[in-house]
């Protein structure tokens, strides 16, 4: 049976065991999270051994290249001798400057962090409670406009990291935050495609930088941006949006909600029957689908029969963690 | 064996080209579209693109044992002649919306075609 080996210790792996289900089945503490390849958390090292291609998908390549693959993703034909990542993996150290409320369930972190290089709007940090406790957030800022680095957090309810935003920390503290991560961002190659943005609750954050990212790449298709709720106290930022949308000619901004008669400007129904009612073929177009997995998985798969290409559909799908 | 009919097709910016148009028509089609329910389209559509190469005869480390295994899953669940026939004309379709030649196209129906045995598990 073969063996993952860390810190002079082996732990067997059983037939169907990811090396994350190993160790921790052992007793090792490996921080993770998605458990779905999505956010990184339980990187690793193998110095000894081989792994296979699947648990390096995504990683940048001078992470491949050193070794560096994901626990969760890991199903090694043989001994593996494994190490936990270095600095270059690492974490960052973040001080909070602001915490505001956007609507009743949903705050506004802004961080600040020296140690951040380049980030792209639309991709997210991980934000670590404690030691192995982190969940994902996506960065609502962009760079070039916010000073710092901004997350939109949802109240979950017993959420421990969501939970522990809400409600223990405070302005001044310093936290632990990964490097930025994830594909889901604009890219100012083609300024005259036409953009559809897909969100839903928080979901809104990573759209909310990549609009205005776009915008300040000079973007001059145009932009779609459908936001949705049950009900209304859950949009936010929506007066930002219209007056984004009043600035710009080539924007539009539609607030939905799917579980309550709509009132003023709102409309009726799920962000995609909405999209997909208004817009019907999609050949060419640019899709940004963030938020709800069930939303984004759907999303993925109307918006592509009705023409969008797979290669201009990028999506982050809020997935629960399993740990 | 097929080298120069991979780069006559257009290599791999042939497959990238293909696989969107390959994989709507599928998933469109409800007598096939059933197999294709993976919840991960990422996924789904990188196998499709594993298929289409070997399809279009470019490199691949595909064995006829990996497709007997790789699609007895499906097998299980009812995979037949008719869904193969289906899937090789939504191929043919798809190269044809391409302007791939006529005879590429019965190059590539071939190269399927030498892999139904396997593929149906007999
Ligand atoms: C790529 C990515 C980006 C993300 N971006 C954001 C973001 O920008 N803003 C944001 O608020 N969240 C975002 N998330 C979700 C976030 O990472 C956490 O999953 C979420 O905050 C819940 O974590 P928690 O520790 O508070 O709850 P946990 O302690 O993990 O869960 C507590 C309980 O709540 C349940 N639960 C977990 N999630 C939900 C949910 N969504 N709805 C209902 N019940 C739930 C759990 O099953 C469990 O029973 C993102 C996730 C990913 C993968
Ligand atoms: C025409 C001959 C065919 C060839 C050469 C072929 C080839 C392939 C290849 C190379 C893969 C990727 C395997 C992997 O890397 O895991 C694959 C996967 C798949 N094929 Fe085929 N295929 C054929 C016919 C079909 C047919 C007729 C169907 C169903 C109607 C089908 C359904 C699938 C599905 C659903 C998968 C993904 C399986 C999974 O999720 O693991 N294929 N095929």
């Amino acid at each position: 049976m073969p063996e993952i080996l860390l810190d002079g210790k082996g732990y067997a792996l059983a037939d169907g065991e990811t090396v994350l289900d190993a160790l921790t089945r052992g007793g090792a503490a490996v921080p993770s999270s998605c458990r779905s390849g999505v956010c990184q958390t339980c990187l690793m090292r193998a110095v000894e051994g081989s792994i296979p291609a699947e648990s390096q998908k995504g990683l940048k390549g001078t992470l491949q290249a050193r070794g560096y693959f994901l626990a969760c993703q890991c199903m090694p034909g043989g001994t593996l001798r494994v190490e936990r990542p270095g600095a270059e993996a690492g974490r960052l150290s973040a001080t909070v400057r602001a915490i505001t409320p956007l609507n009743r369930d949903i705050v506004s972190v802004a961080l600040e962090c020296s140690d951040m290089g380049d980030y792209r709007a639309g991709q997210f940090i991980n934000v670590f409670k404690d030691g192995t406790v982190s969940r994902s957030y996506s960065l609502a800022s962009a760079p070039g406009i916010d000073p710092h680095l901004t997350l939109h957090v949802r109240k979950v309810a017993e959420g421990r990291v969501s939970g522990w935003i809400h409600e223990t920390l405070r302005v001044g503290d310093t936290v632990a935050i990964s490097q930025p991560l994830g594909e889901c961002f604009y890219l100012p190659s083609d300024p005259e495609q036409p953009l559809l943005l897909l969100g839903t609750g928080s979901g809104l954050a990573p759209l909310y930088g990549i609009i205005r990212d776009a915008l300040r790449h000079g973007h001059r298709g145009p932009i779609h941006l459908y936001h949705g709720s049950r009900h209304k106290d859950g949009l936010y930022l929506t007066d930002e949006l219209h007056a984004l949308a009043r600035e710009h000619a080539s924007v539009q901004y539609h607030p939905c909600v799917s579980r309550e008669e709509p009132s003023g400007d709102l409309r009726r129904g799920r962000v995609v029957d909405l999209a997909l009612g208004d817009l019907t073929a999609l050949a060419g177009w640019r899709v940004f689908l963030c938020g709800h997995p069930d939303m984004v998985q759907s999303a993925r798969k109307r918006l592509y029969l009705a023409g969008a290409s797979l290669k201009d559909m990028y999506a982050d799908a809020f997935i629960r963690s399993a740990a | 064996m097929s080298q120069a009919l991979f780069e006559k097709i257009g290599g791999e910016p042939a497959v990238n080209a293909a696989v969107d148009i390959f994989y709507r028509k599928v998933l469109a089609d409800d007598r096939v579209n059933g197999f294709f329910d993976d919840v991960d389209m990422d996924r789904q559509a990188a196998k499709q693109k594993a298929f289409l190469t070997m399809a279009f005869g470019g490199p691949n480390h595909y064995t006829g044992a990996d497709m007997r295994r790789g699609h007895a899953h499906l097998v299980a669940r009812g995979l037949n002649d008719r869904h193969f026939d289906i899937i090789v004309e939504h191929l043919a379709a798809t190269l044809r919306e391409l302007n791939v030649a006529e005879a590429s196209i019965d190059q590539v129906a071939a190269i399927c075609e030498s892999t139904r045995k396997d593929v149906l598990g007999r």
